[in-house]
Protein backbone atom coordinates (compact mmCIF):
# COMPACT_ATOMS: atom_id res chain seq x y z
CA UNK A 1 0.00 0.00 0.00
CA UNK A 2 1.53 3.31 -1.00
CA UNK A 3 1.90 6.14 1.55
CA UNK A 4 -0.97 8.26 0.10
CA UNK A 5 -3.46 5.42 0.37
CA UNK A 6 -2.19 4.54 3.82
CA UNK A 7 -2.71 8.13 4.95
CA UNK A 8 -6.23 8.20 3.48
CA UNK A 9 -7.03 4.88 5.14
CA UNK A 10 -5.91 6.18 8.52
CA UNK A 11 -7.85 9.44 8.14
CA UNK A 12 -11.03 7.63 7.07
CA UNK A 13 -10.79 5.11 9.90
CA UNK A 14 -10.15 7.87 12.45
CA UNK A 15 -13.16 9.87 11.28
CA UNK A 16 -15.41 6.80 11.41
CA UNK A 17 -14.10 5.88 14.86
CA UNK A 18 -14.66 9.43 16.13
CA UNK A 19 -18.18 9.52 14.71
CA UNK A 20 -18.96 6.12 16.27
CA UNK A 21 -17.81 7.32 19.68
CA UNK A 22 -19.85 10.54 19.31
CA UNK A 23 -23.02 8.70 18.32
CA UNK A 24 -22.40 6.04 20.96
CA UNK A 25 -22.14 8.65 23.72
CA UNK A 26 -25.22 10.44 22.39
CA UNK A 27 -27.25 7.23 22.36
CA UNK A 28 -25.99 6.33 25.82
CA UNK A 29 -27.02 9.75 27.13
CA UNK A 30 -30.45 9.39 25.53
CA UNK A 31 -30.94 5.93 27.01
CA UNK A 32 -33.40 7.12 29.62
CA UNK A 33 -35.41 9.37 27.31
CA UNK A 34 -35.47 6.77 24.59
CA UNK A 35 -37.07 4.18 26.79
CA UNK A 36 -40.42 4.08 25.18
CA UNK A 37 -42.49 2.99 28.16
CA UNK A 38 -42.74 2.29 31.87
CA UNK A 39 -44.12 -0.95 33.28
CA UNK A 40 -46.74 -0.94 36.09
CA UNK A 41 -44.15 -2.00 38.70
CA UNK A 42 -41.81 0.79 37.56
CA UNK A 43 -44.67 3.28 37.92
CA UNK A 44 -45.50 1.97 41.39
CA UNK A 45 -41.88 2.29 42.47
CA UNK A 46 -41.97 5.94 41.37
CA UNK A 47 -39.79 5.73 38.26
CA UNK A 48 -42.34 7.71 36.23
CA UNK A 49 -43.14 10.28 38.90
CA UNK A 50 -41.13 13.04 37.15
CA UNK A 51 -43.24 12.70 33.99
CA UNK A 52 -46.65 14.26 33.72
CA UNK A 53 -47.52 12.27 30.61
CA UNK A 54 -45.87 8.94 29.93
CA UNK A 55 -46.42 5.56 28.32
CA UNK A 56 -47.50 2.57 30.34
CA UNK A 57 -46.70 -0.86 28.91
CA UNK A 58 -47.72 -4.35 29.98
CA UNK A 59 -50.26 -7.08 29.44
CA UNK A 60 -54.03 -6.76 29.67
CA UNK A 61 -55.08 -8.84 32.66
CA UNK A 62 -57.40 -11.65 31.55
CA UNK A 63 -61.01 -10.89 32.41
CA UNK A 64 -60.33 -7.30 33.45
CA UNK A 65 -61.77 -5.60 30.34
CA UNK A 66 -65.06 -3.82 31.00
CA UNK A 67 -66.76 -1.77 28.33
CA UNK A 68 -69.44 0.81 29.01
CA UNK A 69 -72.77 0.08 27.33
CA UNK A 70 -73.51 3.74 26.59
CA UNK A 71 -70.12 5.18 25.60
CA UNK A 72 -66.68 4.23 24.27
CA UNK A 73 -65.32 4.11 27.81
CA UNK A 74 -63.33 0.95 28.56
CA UNK A 75 -61.55 0.02 31.76
CA UNK A 76 -58.97 -2.71 32.13
CA UNK A 77 -55.94 -3.62 34.22
CA UNK A 78 -52.41 -3.61 32.81
CA UNK A 79 -50.02 -5.98 34.57
CA UNK A 80 -46.38 -6.98 34.40
CA UNK A 81 -44.49 -9.67 36.34
CA UNK A 82 -44.98 -7.95 39.71
CA UNK A 83 -47.27 -4.97 39.37
CA UNK A 84 -50.78 -4.03 38.25
CA UNK A 85 -52.31 -0.72 37.16
CA UNK A 86 -55.99 0.04 36.48
CA UNK A 87 -56.46 1.99 33.23
CA UNK A 88 -59.41 3.84 31.80
CA UNK A 89 -59.68 4.86 28.16
CA UNK A 90 -62.35 6.46 25.98
CA UNK A 91 -61.95 5.70 22.28
CA UNK A 92 -61.53 2.99 19.67
CA UNK A 93 -59.25 0.14 20.68
CA UNK A 94 -56.97 -1.53 18.06
CA UNK A 95 -57.75 -4.93 16.47
CA UNK A 96 -55.24 -6.84 18.55
CA UNK A 97 -56.59 -5.53 21.87
CA UNK A 98 -57.85 -8.38 24.07
CA UNK A 99 -57.05 -10.40 27.19
CA UNK A 100 -53.35 -11.17 27.68
CA UNK A 101 -52.34 -8.80 24.85
CA UNK A 102 -49.29 -6.56 25.30
CA UNK A 103 -50.45 -2.95 25.12
CA UNK A 104 -48.93 0.50 25.41
CA UNK A 105 -51.13 3.24 26.82
CA UNK A 106 -50.22 6.94 26.68
CA UNK A 107 -51.69 9.15 29.37
CA UNK A 108 -51.29 10.39 32.92
CA UNK A 109 -51.90 9.27 36.48
CA UNK A 110 -55.11 10.30 38.20
CA UNK A 111 -54.70 9.30 41.87
CA UNK A 112 -54.16 5.54 41.76
CA UNK A 113 -55.32 4.84 38.22
CA UNK A 114 -54.03 5.69 34.78
CA UNK A 115 -56.11 7.75 32.34
CA UNK A 116 -55.10 6.87 28.77
CA UNK A 117 -55.45 9.16 25.77
CA UNK A 118 -54.17 6.52 23.33
CA UNK A 119 -53.94 2.74 23.53
CA UNK A 120 -51.64 0.82 21.17
CA UNK A 121 -51.42 -2.96 20.90
CA UNK A 122 -47.88 -4.29 20.81
CA UNK A 123 -47.49 -7.14 18.40
CA UNK A 124 -45.10 -9.97 19.22
CA UNK A 125 -42.62 -11.59 16.85
CA UNK A 126 -44.36 -14.99 16.69
CA UNK A 127 -46.11 -16.00 13.48
CA UNK A 128 -47.95 -19.30 13.21
CA UNK A 129 -51.13 -20.76 11.72
CA UNK A 130 -54.22 -20.96 13.93
CA UNK A 131 -54.28 -24.80 13.79
CA UNK A 132 -50.75 -24.98 15.18
CA UNK A 133 -51.61 -22.55 17.95
CA UNK A 134 -54.68 -24.63 18.88
CA UNK A 135 -52.62 -27.81 18.91
CA UNK A 136 -50.04 -26.17 21.15
CA UNK A 137 -52.71 -24.87 23.48
CA UNK A 138 -54.13 -28.40 23.69
CA UNK A 139 -50.74 -29.80 24.65
CA UNK A 140 -50.53 -27.24 27.47
CA UNK A 141 -54.14 -27.67 28.55
CA UNK A 142 -53.52 -27.10 32.24
CA UNK A 143 -51.28 -24.09 31.53
CA UNK A 144 -52.80 -21.84 28.85
CA UNK A 145 -50.26 -20.20 26.55
CA UNK A 146 -49.86 -16.43 26.89
CA UNK A 147 -50.72 -14.51 23.70
CA UNK A 148 -47.50 -12.53 23.66
CA UNK A 149 -44.19 -14.34 23.68
CA UNK A 150 -42.59 -11.36 25.41
CA UNK A 151 -45.14 -11.61 28.19
CA UNK A 152 -42.94 -13.39 30.67
CA UNK A 153 -44.99 -15.26 33.26
CA UNK A 154 -48.74 -15.16 32.91
CA UNK A 155 -50.36 -12.92 35.53
CA UNK B 1 -2.68 -2.62 -4.98
CA UNK B 2 -2.28 -5.95 -6.82
CA UNK B 3 -0.83 -7.31 -3.61
CA UNK B 4 -4.09 -6.64 -1.84
CA UNK B 5 -6.74 -7.87 -4.23
CA UNK B 6 -6.77 -10.79 -6.66
CA UNK B 7 -5.92 -10.01 -10.25
CA UNK B 8 -9.36 -10.91 -11.65
CA UNK B 9 -10.99 -8.48 -9.25
CA UNK B 10 -8.53 -5.82 -10.30
CA UNK B 11 -9.42 -6.47 -13.94
CA UNK B 12 -13.14 -6.49 -13.20
CA UNK B 13 -12.92 -3.04 -11.64
CA UNK B 14 -11.86 -1.50 -14.95
CA UNK B 15 -14.89 0.27 -16.47
CA UNK B 16 -14.99 -1.49 -19.91
CA UNK B 17 -14.65 -4.96 -18.36
CA UNK B 18 -17.33 -4.28 -15.77
CA UNK B 19 -19.58 -2.76 -18.43
CA UNK B 20 -19.48 -6.02 -20.41
CA UNK B 21 -19.68 -8.22 -17.30
CA UNK B 22 -22.73 -6.38 -15.95
CA UNK B 23 -24.39 -6.32 -19.37
CA UNK B 24 -24.03 -10.09 -19.74
CA UNK B 25 -25.33 -10.85 -16.24
CA UNK B 26 -28.15 -8.35 -16.03
CA UNK B 27 -30.88 -10.19 -18.06
CA UNK B 28 -30.29 -13.35 -16.03
CA UNK B 29 -30.49 -11.49 -12.74
CA UNK B 30 -33.68 -9.78 -13.82
CA UNK B 31 -35.22 -13.10 -14.90
CA UNK B 32 -34.22 -14.70 -11.58
CA UNK B 33 -35.70 -11.76 -9.67
CA UNK B 34 -39.02 -12.03 -11.51
CA UNK B 35 -39.16 -15.81 -11.11
CA UNK B 36 -38.30 -15.94 -7.41
CA UNK B 37 -40.49 -12.89 -6.77
CA UNK B 38 -43.49 -14.56 -8.42
CA UNK B 39 -42.93 -17.80 -6.46
CA UNK B 40 -42.55 -15.86 -3.21
CA UNK B 41 -45.71 -13.82 -3.81
CA UNK B 42 -47.74 -16.92 -4.66
CA UNK B 43 -46.33 -18.73 -1.63
CA UNK B 44 -46.91 -15.77 0.67
CA UNK B 45 -50.31 -14.60 -0.50
CA UNK B 46 -51.92 -17.95 -1.46
CA UNK B 47 -50.14 -20.96 0.04
CA UNK B 48 -49.06 -19.66 3.45
CA UNK B 49 -51.62 -20.16 6.23
CA UNK B 50 -53.29 -17.24 8.00
CA UNK B 51 -51.76 -16.10 11.28
CA UNK B 52 -53.36 -17.11 14.60
CA UNK B 53 -53.59 -13.52 15.82
CA UNK B 54 -53.64 -11.23 12.80
CA UNK B 55 -55.45 -13.40 10.24
CA UNK B 56 -54.55 -12.36 6.71
CA UNK B 57 -53.25 -8.92 7.66
CA UNK B 58 -49.84 -10.35 8.55
CA UNK B 59 -49.18 -11.08 4.85
CA UNK B 60 -47.68 -7.61 4.48
CA UNK B 61 -44.50 -9.08 6.03
CA UNK B 62 -43.72 -10.69 2.68
CA UNK B 63 -43.12 -7.18 1.34
CA UNK B 64 -42.25 -5.26 4.50
CA UNK B 65 -39.58 -7.53 5.98
CA UNK B 66 -37.58 -8.25 2.78
CA UNK B 67 -37.65 -4.50 1.99
CA UNK B 68 -36.41 -3.69 5.48
CA UNK B 69 -33.59 -6.21 5.14
CA UNK B 70 -32.66 -4.70 1.79
CA UNK B 71 -32.69 -1.17 3.19
CA UNK B 72 -29.94 -2.24 5.60
CA UNK B 73 -28.13 -4.59 3.22
CA UNK B 74 -27.86 -1.96 0.48
CA UNK B 75 -26.61 0.58 3.01
CA UNK B 76 -23.92 -1.92 3.97
CA UNK B 77 -22.89 -2.35 0.33
CA UNK B 78 -22.97 1.41 -0.21
CA UNK B 79 -20.89 2.05 2.91
CA UNK B 80 -18.30 -0.54 1.93
CA UNK B 81 -18.08 0.78 -1.65
CA UNK B 82 -17.78 4.32 -0.24
CA UNK B 83 -14.91 3.19 1.97
CA UNK B 84 -13.08 1.62 -1.01
CA UNK B 85 -13.79 4.72 -3.07
CA UNK B 86 -12.36 7.04 -0.41
CA UNK B 87 -9.17 5.10 0.25
CA UNK B 88 -8.30 3.64 -3.16
CA UNK B 89 -10.15 6.13 -5.40
CA UNK B 90 -11.48 3.34 -7.60
CA UNK B 91 -13.96 4.83 -10.05
CA UNK B 92 -16.16 1.73 -10.10
CA UNK B 93 -16.50 1.79 -6.29
CA UNK B 94 -17.68 5.41 -6.44
CA UNK B 95 -20.26 4.55 -9.07
CA UNK B 96 -21.50 1.47 -7.17
CA UNK B 97 -21.87 3.51 -3.97
CA UNK B 98 -23.70 6.40 -5.65
CA UNK B 99 -26.00 4.20 -7.73
CA UNK B 100 -26.92 2.04 -4.72
CA UNK B 101 -28.35 5.03 -2.88
CA UNK B 102 -31.58 5.53 -4.91
CA UNK B 103 -32.36 1.77 -4.82
CA UNK B 104 -31.77 1.68 -1.07
CA UNK B 105 -33.90 4.79 -0.58
CA UNK B 106 -36.75 3.13 -2.51
CA UNK B 107 -36.60 0.00 -0.33
CA UNK B 108 -36.52 2.14 2.82
CA UNK B 109 -39.54 4.09 1.61
CA UNK B 110 -41.45 0.86 0.89
CA UNK B 111 -40.55 -0.40 4.37
CA UNK B 112 -41.87 2.75 6.03
CA UNK B 113 -45.09 2.88 3.98
CA UNK B 114 -46.00 -0.81 4.36
CA UNK B 115 -45.18 -0.68 8.07
CA UNK B 116 -47.41 2.32 8.47
CA UNK B 117 -50.30 0.69 6.59
CA UNK B 118 -50.01 -2.36 8.83
CA UNK B 119 -49.52 -0.33 12.00
CA UNK B 120 -52.81 1.52 11.82
CA UNK B 121 -55.14 -1.51 12.19
CA UNK B 122 -52.78 -3.64 14.30
CA UNK B 123 -51.12 -1.20 16.67
CA UNK B 124 -53.72 1.52 16.44
CA UNK B 125 -51.45 4.21 14.95
CA UNK B 126 -49.83 5.10 11.60
CA UNK B 127 -46.65 6.34 13.19
CA UNK B 128 -44.98 6.52 16.55
CA UNK B 129 -41.54 7.79 17.52
CA UNK B 130 -40.14 4.56 18.82
CA UNK B 131 -36.47 3.69 18.31
CA UNK B 132 -36.98 1.27 15.39
CA UNK B 133 -39.27 3.53 13.39
CA UNK B 134 -37.21 6.64 14.05
CA UNK B 135 -33.87 5.03 13.14
CA UNK B 136 -35.39 3.65 9.91
CA UNK B 137 -36.58 7.18 9.07
CA UNK B 138 -33.06 8.47 9.75
CA UNK B 139 -31.84 5.80 7.30
CA UNK B 140 -34.13 7.23 4.62
CA UNK B 141 -32.78 10.74 5.29
CA UNK B 142 -29.20 9.43 5.06
CA UNK B 143 -29.94 7.91 1.65
CA UNK B 144 -31.57 11.16 0.50
CA UNK B 145 -28.61 13.12 1.87
CA UNK B 146 -26.16 10.97 -0.09
CA UNK B 147 -28.20 11.40 -3.29
CA UNK B 148 -28.52 15.16 -2.75
CA UNK B 149 -24.87 15.72 -1.90
CA UNK B 150 -23.72 13.71 -4.92
CA UNK B 151 -25.74 15.90 -7.26
CA UNK B 152 -24.83 19.18 -5.55
CA UNK B 153 -21.34 19.26 -7.07
CA UNK B 154 -20.43 20.40 -10.54
CA UNK B 155 -17.65 17.82 -10.74
CA UNK B 156 -19.17 14.37 -10.38
CA UNK B 157 -16.13 12.65 -8.91
CA UNK B 158 -15.75 15.38 -6.31
CA UNK B 159 -19.47 14.98 -5.50
CA UNK B 160 -19.03 11.24 -5.22
CA UNK B 161 -16.19 11.68 -2.73
CA UNK B 162 -18.17 14.07 -0.53
CA UNK B 163 -21.25 11.84 -0.63
CA UNK B 164 -19.10 8.74 0.03
CA UNK B 165 -17.97 10.38 3.25
CA UNK B 166 -21.56 10.91 4.36
CA UNK B 167 -22.44 7.33 3.36
CA UNK B 168 -19.52 5.98 5.38
CA UNK B 169 -20.33 8.00 8.51
CA UNK B 170 -24.01 7.05 8.24
CA UNK B 171 -23.19 3.36 8.42
CA UNK B 172 -23.22 3.79 12.21
CA UNK B 173 -27.01 3.92 11.90
CA UNK B 174 -27.22 0.38 10.46
CA UNK B 175 -26.52 -1.51 13.72
CA UNK B 176 -28.73 1.02 15.53
CA UNK B 177 -31.67 0.12 13.28
CA UNK B 178 -30.99 -3.58 13.66
CA UNK B 179 -30.54 -3.68 17.42
CA UNK B 180 -33.01 -0.91 18.34
CA UNK B 181 -35.66 -3.49 19.28
CA UNK B 182 -33.24 -5.14 21.72
CA UNK B 183 -31.66 -2.03 23.19
CA UNK B 184 -34.83 -0.11 23.93
CA UNK B 185 -38.45 -0.81 24.80
CA UNK B 186 -40.07 -0.30 21.42
CA UNK B 187 -43.57 -0.68 20.05
CA UNK B 188 -42.05 -2.55 17.12
CA UNK B 189 -41.72 -6.27 17.79
CA UNK B 190 -38.34 -7.98 18.09
CA UNK B 191 -36.64 -10.03 15.38
CA UNK B 192 -38.57 -13.08 14.19
CA UNK B 193 -35.82 -14.56 12.04
CA UNK B 194 -32.72 -15.23 14.06
CA UNK B 195 -29.40 -16.43 12.76
CA UNK B 196 -28.58 -17.81 16.20
CA UNK B 197 -31.32 -19.79 17.87
CA UNK B 198 -34.75 -20.82 16.60
CA UNK B 199 -36.90 -18.47 14.53
CA UNK B 200 -40.41 -17.82 15.80
CA UNK B 201 -42.26 -18.32 12.55
CA UNK B 202 -44.02 -21.38 11.12
CA UNK B 203 -42.09 -23.07 8.23
CA UNK B 204 -45.03 -22.53 5.83
CA UNK B 205 -44.64 -18.79 6.33
CA UNK B 206 -40.84 -18.79 6.43
CA UNK B 207 -40.03 -20.14 2.99
CA UNK B 208 -41.94 -17.46 1.01
CA UNK B 209 -40.22 -14.84 3.16
CA UNK B 210 -36.75 -16.23 2.40
CA UNK B 211 -37.63 -16.62 -1.29
CA UNK B 212 -38.68 -12.97 -1.40
CA UNK B 213 -35.39 -12.07 0.25
CA UNK B 214 -33.59 -13.79 -2.66
CA UNK B 215 -35.83 -12.01 -5.18
CA UNK B 216 -35.04 -8.58 -3.71
CA UNK B 217 -31.30 -9.37 -3.78
CA UNK B 218 -31.49 -10.34 -7.47
CA UNK B 219 -33.55 -7.26 -8.23
CA UNK B 220 -31.03 -5.05 -6.47
CA UNK B 221 -28.12 -6.49 -8.47
CA UNK B 222 -30.01 -6.24 -11.77
CA UNK B 223 -31.05 -2.67 -11.06
CA UNK B 224 -27.60 -1.68 -9.82
CA UNK B 225 -25.84 -3.17 -12.85
CA UNK B 226 -28.11 -1.27 -15.23
CA UNK B 227 -27.52 2.00 -13.40
CA UNK B 228 -23.76 1.46 -13.14
CA UNK B 229 -23.51 0.75 -16.89
CA UNK B 230 -25.27 3.98 -17.77
CA UNK B 231 -23.12 5.92 -15.33
CA UNK B 232 -19.89 4.40 -16.64
CA UNK B 233 -20.76 5.38 -20.22
CA UNK B 234 -21.42 8.91 -19.02
CA UNK B 235 -18.27 9.22 -16.88
CA UNK B 236 -15.98 7.71 -19.50
CA UNK B 237 -17.58 9.44 -22.47
CA UNK B 238 -14.26 10.63 -23.89
CA UNK B 239 -12.63 7.21 -23.79
CA UNK B 240 -11.99 4.89 -26.71
CA UNK B 241 -14.09 1.99 -25.45
CA UNK B 242 -17.15 4.20 -25.12
CA UNK B 243 -16.56 5.65 -28.58
CA UNK B 244 -16.41 2.13 -29.97
CA UNK B 245 -19.80 1.34 -28.43
CA UNK B 246 -21.30 4.67 -29.46
CA UNK B 247 -20.25 4.33 -33.08
CA UNK B 248 -21.96 0.97 -33.27
CA UNK B 249 -19.01 -1.37 -33.68
CA UNK B 250 -19.27 -4.32 -31.32
CA UNK B 251 -17.00 -4.31 -28.33
CA UNK B 252 -17.86 -7.86 -27.38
Amino acid sequence: MNPTRKRRLIVVLLVVAAATVAVGLGVFALQQNMNYLFTPSQVQSGAASSHKTFRLGGMVKAGSIQRSKTSLLATFTVVDADGAMPVEYTGILPDLFRDNQSVIATGHMDNAHFVATEVLAKHDETYMPKELKDAMAKAHKDKPMPEGSDAGGSP
Amino acid sequence: MSKWIPLWLHKLSSPPTFYRFAGALRPWLLALALLTGAIALYGGLVLAPADYQQGDAYRIIFIHVPSAWMSLFIYGVMGFAAFVALVWRIKLAEVVAMESAPIGAAFTFITLVTGSLWGKPMWGTWWTWDARLTSELVLLFLYLGVIGLYHAFEDRRQGARAAAFLALIGIINVPIVHFSVNWWNTLHQGSTIRLLGPSTIAPGMLWPLLTMMLATKFYYLASLFGRVRTDLLDLESGKDWVRTIATGSTLQ
